[in-house]
């Protein structure tokens, strides 16, 4: 396994890591079978993320790929957020190898779910981006990553 | 890092050729390259009975015949030949292959090919100290069994297999018997004649011989397929120019180990038991992975709850420390090691897997190191966990 020097060091110093007490946004995705994990916390504030943390049970990609989700969305709208896709967090990372791209949506589907639980807490509507798929670690039967 | 500075805890994965083996090794390169098989002049002759002398030298570490001994090109390749060679060979008398769940993918897919063309193979389980019971052979043994093939000691979690009992079994009921013993020659005695063994594999890289090179021990008598179809080389068995370096690593590295082997063993055991006990008195959610004593002197196999093994790698890494994980992430495919998950452990524990393999030049006080790195790693990594953290509020 080859990582680039910008994965490595999101995994061996992860930004944002931790939970937030005040947190008013949770979402969690994947599951222990797969290997992956990943749990974000935010406080949002008018619609805009104000603070973000994660925790992850997973290989170094998954780490890195939440530490830089979170990097990503700090500070932005929801909506602007929502647009943040795999493909985002994968170039921010200089690349990942084939077989953890899986990692990169699992980022993209955990910031998702926080924001689908903060519209769900708050009664806003559901953004159209928020369609259904619990998390995608690419082993379980419910997900979208073509498998076995 | 320099590469001095490394802990290698993989000798379960390759080990390096001792400088003692290279030094044999050498002439048989650039000056003494005759061909083995062009023994009408001299330097061909020269080759021709380095091959054949250390054919004798292996048949002797093994207690085996020296035309019992057929030099193949790894560990792979002489299990791929015996089973099916001796699958084939057969055919006419039957079609079914007994062997187990946890065998090494040389195995395992060789005899899942055998399933596509035909033949019907029974995958027997391991219990969850990874031992497959001589019984449960037996009772697995159809009229058209025709081949038996059980791994002398695991690559992964290190469980040495009864071999001497399957062998009786075998024998008894007049059905062919392979075990792959590449993770077992050079690392504990091996003899065929009181094991009852037809064919056995075995490895040089394992005993700190050189890659590319390996060795099928096949009873006189027995007739596998051909696998490899060329020349008169071994006895016109395995066609071929011989690896003749290799096979004189092979042979001076399998001696060096057969000789003070009693002595190695009871010290990399002792260290490995030092390396066991330290890392469950340190780090608490851990388990240790294979039967306790009969395991592979070298091999402890760990798991550590609410982690991934490839984490726990890359942080080893950077600490200096090469290790190995059933983790599926290590393996590039989705599920954990097939090992872990046929003795029964959860696919989540199973990710969470620590492979440290120990040689002769291991210390006590690297593995203290190791201890001390390993304990912060889980704890780092357990620390931004959610599985750890649902655990610690309950």
């Amino acid at each position: 396994m080859i990582y680039t020097d910008k994965v490595m060091d999101h995994f061996t110093n992860p930004r944002n890591v931790g939970e937030l007490e005040n947190a008013n946004a949770v979402g969690e995705v994947g599951n222990a079978r797969c290997g992956d994990i990943m749990k974000i916390y935010m406080t949002i504030e008018n619609d805009v993320i104000e603070d973000i943390r994660f925790k992850t049970f997973g290989c170094g990609a998954a780490i890195a790929t939440s530490s830089v989700a979170t990097e990503l969305v700090k500070g932005k709208t929801i909506e602007e957020a929502l647009k943040i896709t795999n493909k985002a967090v994968v170039e921010q990372l200089g690349g990942l190898p084939k077989e953890k791209l899986h990692c990169s949506v699992l980022a993209e589907e955990a910031i998702q779910a926080a924001i689908l639980d903060y519209c769900e807490k708050n009664g806003k509507e559901i953004p159209e981006a928020l369609s259904g798929c619990g998390g995608c670690c690419g082993g379980c039967s419910h997900n979208h990553i073509a498998h076995e | 890092m320099e590469q001095k500075d490394i802990i290698y805890l993989d000798h379960a994965a390759t080990t390096p050729v001792k400088p003692a083996v290279l030094e044999k090794m050498l002439p048989w390169f650039s000056q003494n390259y005759g061909n083995p098989s062009s023994t009408i002049y001299g330097l061909g002759r020269t080759t021709h009975e380095a091959v054949e002398g250390a054919r004798e030298t292996v048949a002797g570490c093994l207690g085996a015949k020296k035309e019992e001994i057929f030099f193949t090109g790894c560990g792979t390749e002489a299990d791929n030949w015996a089973i099916r060679g001796c699958a084939y060979a057969n055919r006419k008398k039957g079609s079914h292959i007994i062997t187990t769940a946890m065998e090494h993918h040389a195995v395992l897919h060789t005899c899942m090919q055998l399933e596509k063309e035909g033949f019907s193979v029974t995958y027997l389980k391991p219990d969850a100290e990874g031992l497959i019971q001589p019984k449960a052979v037996e009772q697995a043994i159809r009229p058209d069994t025709v081949l038996i093939t059980v791994m002398f000691a695991n690559n992964e979690i290190g469980t040495i297999q009864p071999i001497a009992e399957i062998g009786k079994i075998a024998r008894t009921h007049g059905i062919l018997f392979h075990t792959d013993a590449v993770q077992a020659v050079g690392s504990v005695p091996v003899e065929v004649e009181s094991l009852q063994v037809d064919m056995l594999s075995l490895s040089a890289h394992k005993f700190y011989g050189p890659k590319g090179v390996g060795a099928l021990y096949v009873r006189k008598g027995i007739r596998p397929d051909i696998f490899m179809q060329g020349g008169a080389q071994e006895r016109g068995r395995r066609g071929g120019t011989e690896n003749i370096a290799g096979i004189v690593g092979l042979a001076t590295a399998l001696e060096l180990a057969c000789k003070n082997m009693d002595e190695t063993m009871k010290c990399i055991a002792e260290k490995r038991d030092y390396l066991i006990e330290r890392v469950l008195e340190s780090i608490p959610y851990s388990r240790l992975n294979g039967h306790r004593t009969k395991r592979l002197p070298g091999n402890a196999n760990f798991s550590f709850q609410y982690i991934e093994g490839e984490s726990l790698l890359i942080w080893l890494d950077l600490n200096g420390i090469a290790a190995s994980s059933g983790s599926a992430c290590t393996s590039g495919s989705l599920d954990p090691s097939h090992v872990l998950l046929s003795i029964g452990l959860p696919h989540e524990i199973a990710h969470g897997s620590l492979r440290l393999t120990l040689g002769e030049e291991t210390t006590k006080e690297q593995l203290d190191y190791v201890v001390e790195k390993l304990t912060n790693t889980v704890e780092k990594l357990r620390q931004m966990s959610p599985l750890y953290e649902a655990v610690q509020k309950g």
